[in-house]
């Protein structure tokens, strides 16, 4: 089956195809079925492969597909590569990208054909990026991917370009994922400097040849594309504007799928960041102090998808904090999870702004509990999922990773630990605003409430259903003995994975558990009883004001980096562009034009100007041919 | 001094104030007839250096032949007055340095060429420039470019009647 | 004679010619100068010619070394009677058409 991996891409690529081209033709149910079908088919052969992967035995694969770069002895293939972490990559995307591919139909139905297929062929683009990214077997191609997905998350944040402020954020969100990219290529860059390779098998295989500060700059490199790519500190802020696209964008990009593309990067190169140690803590460090700041902007966001999107840097930054105290398994486990409830909390998010008509201001919601019932339950399970209460996913992947960094360092895990009761806070603060209480928008809306139809509820109940039992693959070393199917799925790929989690001794897993889950029962209970009666309506004052306005870091953004940028632009263009560039440049033409007319002078046409510049020629050629080593080192050199 | 350097430097000095005449007659009669006077001390010194055959050719060729069509020509053309009007004296100073840098500069060169520093030229003997010799070089190892040249007049002669002829 | 008494002469029968191309504006004049120049080169040829000659005759008596020297001076009179036909008729069309030998006037390549 690994042998046909090359049709996991290809399909998506042929969709997207399809739906580009023929966007003015087709119609739009064709659009949607040729678009889902094509993510179907990728998820089919995904499971084959990922069945194979799973056999007792299997060996990691490259599969070969042509040359890409070839110089001499140094050559770039474009090859895949087929082992554990791919094939699970591969089922996420695939089949998440399915489920919200379906959810698309439904939720995009008012667009026009034209719009509607232009939309699905981005969809199906980006899928087919992100699959590049994950099966490539080198950095390179890995690289192809990353920027594809990058393209792909501009063009779909300003799917709806007419809106200048959506074009904005998308140009923010490619800006920023640019500054990363840097990154992630000088660290190519670095490592073809040194290994003259950038196979994964070759660079891991040859790793220990690194200097320590070799290592230690890749990896650090590596983890700025990471930064940029996955919303962290300080390149974060593109990621709650980038909200801007379509709900589903937001599922399937901004949440399951690309945001995580850090994190797979890291655990992919996991044999060089364990070689790292400092890098390891700055990682530790940037996610955990993400993971906190985007919770505490998260408790006093109003816009319904703005809460989502700051959990979303926020569980990321869970993720980060997993990789950095070397919980490689534990940071798939959490992107996997996260992948499942995240999209069901946006999914949820779409259906309920679709049946608001657009509003996304949870001031305005309120007791939608018995207009939308499928939504209200799945809302909640993926709540309880992300705010770890067990036995629902959440909860042990949070679980695994709390207890990793409590082994690394215990301040880190009593801050992630706050972070989670925060988290936990928040969530059930949009919850119980948006479907508890009375109804609090206008007469219109209200008329128009209705559940949505069922393309649109039944990716929500597939998603719930593997929000609440996904945990399951993973259960701790505390509850039963190796029972974590995960992590000796993925041992093969991944060099030391958590024998820090197996350090610790049952009873202090079971005290840290009920800590957790205590601090995030009472998050809960708080929340619950402190909105469900009066919601907040009013502006934010004081500490919260700071909140709501997200810690004024894009304002600090704005006046540290963004107006002396401006400034320096201006600068440049007025003064430099001006009078330096346009005047050398002008310089160059008038001096040509003054030449030319002096010059012009000496085509006398009088036969005997040119003679005599003809023997004032030769006597100056054997001037130079037969003085010139006497006259000077530069004449000598033309002398010889 | 030897009868040989006496010839030599007599037809040298010949042969150079006649040229510079050349160039300062004003009438074109007088330097067509300074330059068969050049032509004459070349041909001497051919016979100084044993080229009999080149020595009389010179003479046939240049003196007589060409030289005097140069003559036909002025004559025809009625220029045998002082007709030139005068050139610009700065363009004629400028020519003249010119041309006396170029001598300079390639008698600096040959002053300090080895090559030819102790060499000499074979005088009064040697029998290359007979016409026995010359005949058998030439109808035997240049029969060929002999041969084109006489292509050579053919097509000059056709050109100049061509040019020539009232159109 | 030592070859440097005649490459001098030669150069400065040449560069008389030079002269006297860069000076005159008779266009038959001019013609002859180059004559003279021509004329400076064939004896340096044949001067060159008896300078080799001598070189191989010290060993070998009946050597003909050097022969292609004066063979070349017989080629440029060929070439230089066609020449001077040719340029001489071309200077009689030029008088015909402008009345004038003075190459100034001669100035259409400036057009």
């Amino acid at each position: 089956m690994s042998k046909f991996v090359y049709l996991v891409p290809l399909f998506p690529l042929i969709g997207f195809l399809i739906n580009g081209l023929g966007r003015k033709s087709l119609s739009k149910s064709l659009i949607g079925l040729i678009g889902s079908a094509v993510i179907l088919a990728s998820f089919a052969v995904s499971l084959g492969i990922f069945f194979q992967v799973k056999q007792e035995g299997f060996q990691p694969q490259v599969i070969h597909l042509f040359d890409f770069i070839k110089v001499q002895s140094f050559n770039i293939p474009f090859a895949f590569q087929v082992d554990q972490l791919s094939s699970l990559f591969l089922l996420i995307i695939t089949g998440v990208g399915f489920l919200i591919h379906v959810y698309s139909t439904s939720y995009m139905h008012n667009e026009e054909p034209q719009h509607y297929g232009r939309y699905f062929a981005y969809l199906n683009l980006f899928v087919f990026s992100m699959l590049l990214l994950v099966l490539g077997a080198n950095y390179v191609i890995m690289f192809i991917g990353w920027e594809g997905v990058g393209l792909c998350s501009y063009l779909l944040i300003g799917f709806w370009f007419k809106n200048n402020n959506y074009n904005y954020a998308a140009r923010k969100a490619f800006v920023m994922n640019r500054i990363g990219d840097v990154g992630f290529l000088l660290a190519v860059f670095w490592i073809l400097a040194k290994l003259g390779t950038v196979s994964y098998g070759d660079v891991f295989a040859r790793a220990s040849t690194f200097s320590t500060f070799d290592v230690t700059a890749i990896t650090m490199l590596l983890f700025v594309g990471a930064m940029g790519k996955s919303a962290q500190i300080p390149l974060y802020t593109w990621l709650p504007d980038a909200m801007a696209g379509p709900t589903p964008v937001s599922a399937l990009i901004h949440a399951a799928t690309m945001v995580t593309a850090g994190i797979y990067m890291i655990v992919r190169s996991n044999v060089l960041y364990t070689m790292a140690p400092t890098t390891m803590t700055v990682v530790a460090v940037v996610g955990l102090a993400t993971a906190f700041l985007a919770a505490t902007i998260a408790l006093k966001q109003n816009d319904i998808k703005k809460v989502l999107a700051y959990s979303t840097v926020s569980q990321l930054g869970y993720m980060f904090l997993g990789l950095g105290v070397g919980a490689y398994t534990g940071a798939v486990f959490h992107v996997m999870t996260h992948a499942f409830f995240k999209a069901l909390l946006f999914l949820g998010a779409g259906s309920v702004i679709h049946a608001m008509g657009n509003e996304q201001d949870i001031r305005s919601m309120g007791g939608l509990k018995k207009y939308m019932p499928i939504t209200h339950i799945t809302f909640l399970l993926a709540c309880l999922a992300i705010a770890g209460i067990p036995p629902f996913s959440g909860f042990f992947s949070k679980d695994e990773i709390l207890a990793a960094a409590y082994e690394h360092n215990k301040v880190l895990w009593l801050i992630g630990a706050i972070t989670a009761g925060l988290t936990a806070f928040y969530m059930f603060r949009l919850y119980v605003m948006t479907f508890l209480g009375g109804f609090r928008g206008t007469h219109d809306q209200e008329h128009h409430l209705h559940e949505s139809p069922s393309a649109m509820t039944i990716p929500l109940i597939i998603l719930a259903v593997l929000s609440v039992v996904g945990g399951f693959v993973g259960i701790p070393e505390a509850f039963a003995h190796n029972a974590h199917a995960l992590e000796h799925f993925l041992s093969p790929v991944i060099v030391k994975s958590t024998e820090t989690a197996h350090a610790l001794d049952t009873g202090t897993e079971y005290m840290l558990m009920a800590i957790s889950v205590g601090l995030a029962v009472i998050a809960i209970i708080y929340a619950w009883t402190r909105f469900s009666k009066k919601p907040e309506i009013a502006e934010a004052e004081g500490a919260g004001k700071l909140l709501a306005n997200k810690w004024y870091v894009d304002e600090l953004y704005d006046k540290v980096i963004a107006n002396p940028l401006v400034a320096l632009g201006g600068f440049l263009k007025n003064v430099i562009e001006k009078s330096g560039i346009d005047g050398i440049v002008n310089g160059v033409g008038r001096g040509v034009n003054y030449a030319g007319r002096q010059m012009r002078l000496m085509q006398s046409g009088q036969v005997g100007n040119y003679i005599l510049l003809m023997v004032l020629s030769m006597v100056l050629m054997i001037i130079l041919v037969f003085y010139g080593n006497n006259l000077n080192p530069v004449l000598k050199y033309f002398s010889k | 001094m030897s009868t040989t350097e006496i010839l030599f430097w007599f037809l040298s000095a010949l042969a150079l104030v006649s040229a510079t005449m050349v160039l300062i007659s004003k009438n074109p009669v007088h330097s067509i007839l300074w330059l068969i006077i050049v032509f004459f001390a070349i041909s001497g010194h051919y016979v100084l250096l044993n080229a009999q055959f080149l020595a009389i050719v010179n003479l046939i060729v240049y003196a007589g032949a060409i030289m005097v069509l140069f003559l036909f020509v002025v004559m025809l053309m009625n220029l045998n007055s002082d007709s030139e009007p005068q050139k610009n004296s700065r363009f004629k100073v400028a020519g003249t340095i010119a041309g006396g840098c170029l001598m300079l500069i390639m008698i600096d060169v040959i002053r300090d060429a080895g090559e030819v520093q102790n060499a000499k030229a074979l005088v009064k003997v040697g029998n290359i420039g007979l016409i026995k010799n010359l005949g058998m070089a030439l109808f035997k190892d240049y029969v060929i470019p002999f041969e084109i040249s006489s292509v050579l007049f053919l097509s000059a002669m056709v050109g100049a009647v061509v040019i020539g002829k009232k159109d | 004679m030592p070859i440097t008494y005649y490459i001098v002469l030669s150069i400065v029968l040449f560069c008389i010619g030079v002269v006297g191309v860069l000076t005159r504006r008779n266009a038959i004049i001019i013609f002859m100068c180059v004559e003279l120049m021509l004329n400076a080169v064939n004896l340096l040829l044949v001067a060159f010619s008896k300078m080799h000659n001598g070189v191989a005759m010290a060993k070998d008596p009946a050597s003909t070394v050097g022969i292609d020297g004066q063979l070349f001076v017989f080629f440029i009179m060929v070439v230089a009677a066609a020449e001077v036909c040719v340029g001489l008729s071309i200077i009689v069309m030029v008088y015909r058409n402008t009345h004038s030998v003075d190459v100034n006037f001669l100035n259409r390549l400036k057009n």
